[in-house]
């Protein structure tokens, strides 16, 4: 599927300045960060998560611990693909229950990803809430979802794509909507 | 992903990038086994056969709970008990279980290329649980999984399977699984119980196990089919673990990290002798347990989707 760069959202210092004002709502939300973990959605959820974790303890001097979600097992949509997606790792080498979950991801769309996270994390334990950091929201909710800290608001049409381009995956930081021909 | 829809029969024709997908696959699944709540909601409503006319602790209830973590629902034929008995076919029976919906069928069965045979009857996916003295593929797929949880590549590792290769369709797979991955392979056992131009398959032959145990990265022991001869091939099992048997004072002649291995159930005193099955450097029970990661990552890679 072809798909064209239409225009970039967001540069990587734009990117940057969400995040550390996305780590200021958070301990500010919480009260500080007593209780707070941290689980990025693989694949650029990870990535993101860590920035956080390192903006955080610039904020509050504290490290909150990251875990590593994959959510590929819990999708609605398995039997419909062509081929089965690869699982990539969970790592959550901590407990979960009785905590504060920040679940980060890059993009926030029909929200059934939130969903599968919402059931994997509870899978694995029963924290105390579970709180949802997005970098964008790109509207077309399909379930009842919302996202607590959001980068940027970015009205889409379903025809289009919006890419969350991160260094650590993608060699720079960029956010950019494109358009399937 | 290759493999979806697909049968998996021997590891002679897997490729190895399908063999690769597994094992990825596998790595991921293995941390929900030692979950609090070992379920994933990924095949909830699939139908996982298993239809053994062999006896089996390990493989069978290993694909059950495979199937189980995944969230299928799983039925369970033997030929005790089932019309088996009164004289159904394996064709009937098969098809039988296909007309009530089974999505997969996973068959171990005492005659060897029967699994091809099921794969042609059926339109489901059949896996090949063990067929005579054909192969083992989820057995060679696992004991690949186990020793890459401790050798980074299995490029240019010596191993070293030793006893019964005549009989074994472990031994078979793992040949045709290691040899493809350019692993180093020696078997070594009594004339009796090498099959011969074994060496065609691209591994060395010795009679005196101490030369394949010799520097070897993993020693993999196969179990002395007794139940499989029908004449005797060795004088005794004393001899046969006296000349033979995997002691620790032939194990010293490996590397100083090599890896013990078994199939399983052991004849302990036998093929293995009971110190060396329970030393530090036996993986024995890992094998077990990578067992159901790799049937877990099969099921879900042959499981998913439509055509």
């Amino acid at each position: 599927m072809a798909m064209m760069e239409k225009a970039e959202i967001m540069d990587q210092d734009q990117m940057r300045r969400s995040l550390i004002r996305i780590a200021h709502e958070i301990v500010e939300k919480n009260g500080g960060l007593d209780e707070v973990v941290l689980v990025g959605v693989q694949r650029r959820g990870v990535p993101m998560a860590q920035r956080l974790q390192k903006y955080l303890a610039e904020i509050e001097n504290r490290e909150v611990p990251v875990g590593e979600l994959d959510i590929t097992l819990y999708r609605d949509d398995l039997t419909l693909k062509a081929d089965q997606p690869i699982v990539g790792r969970t790592d959550i080498l901590f407990d979960i229950a009785g905590k504060k979950v920040i679940l980060v991801d890059d993009v926030l769309y029909t929200g059934r990803t939130v969903r599968a996270a919402l059931d994997a994390l509870i899978d694995l334990g029963r924290p105390q809430n579970i709180q949802v950091v997005v970098m964008i929201d790109r509207g077309h909710r399909e379930l009842p979802i919302r996202a607590d800290y959001v980068g940027k608001n970015v009205p889409t049409s379903s025809k289009e794509v919006v890419h969350v381009k991160l260094t650590e995956v993608d060699g720079v930081d960029q956010v950019v909507i494109a358009e399937h021909d | 992903m290759a493999l979806k829809g697909r049968d998996l029969l021997s590891l002679r024709e897997m490729s190895q990038e399908d063999m690769e997908a597994v094992l990825s696959t596998a790595r991921s699944l293995k941390e929900i086994l030692s979950r609090p709540i070992k379920k994933v909601p990924t095949l909830r409503g699939k139908v996982v056969c298993t239809l053994f006319y062999e006896a089996s602790t390990r493989t069978r209830t290993s694909f059950e709970l495979a199937a189980k973590y995944m969230s299928a629902d799983t039925v369970s034929i033997s030929p005790s008990g089932s019309s088996v008995q009164k004289g159904e076919t394996l064709s009937d029976t098969a098809r039988n279980l296909e007309a009530m919906g089974t999505d997969v069928v996973i068959m171990r069965h005492p005659v060897s290329g029967s699994c091809h045979f099921l794969a042609k009857v059926l339109d489901v996916p059949v896996i090949n649980a063990g067929d005579g003295m054909h192969e083992h593929p989820t057995q060679g797929l696992l004991d690949i999984f186990t020793i890459l949880e401790y050798k980074s590549k299995i490029r240019g590792l010596k191993v070293a399977i030793l006893g019964d290769v005549f009989h074994s369709r472990v031994a078979r797979s793992n040949i045709w699984g290691l040899t493809k991955m350019g692993a180093d392979v020696a078997v070594a056992g009594p004339p009796t119980l090498i099959p011969p131009l074994v060496e065609r398959l691209g591994v060395k032959v010795y009679n005196r196990v101490e030369d394949a145990i010799d520097g070897a990265d993993v020693v993999y022991s196969l179990r002395l089919q007794l139940e499989r001869q029908s004449k005797s091939l060795f004088p005794s099992k004393r001899e046969y673990h006296d000349v033979f048997g995997l002691t620790r004072e032939r194990l010293a002649l490996a590397k100083d990290d090599a890896l013990i291995m078994h199939p399983g159930p052991m004849n302990r005193g036998v093929e293995i002798s009971t110190d060396v099955a329970d030393s530090p450097r036996s993986v024995i029970l890992d094998q077990v347990t990578g067992g159901v990661a790799v049937r877990m990552a099969i099921l879900y890679l042959i499981l998913g989707g439509r055509e």
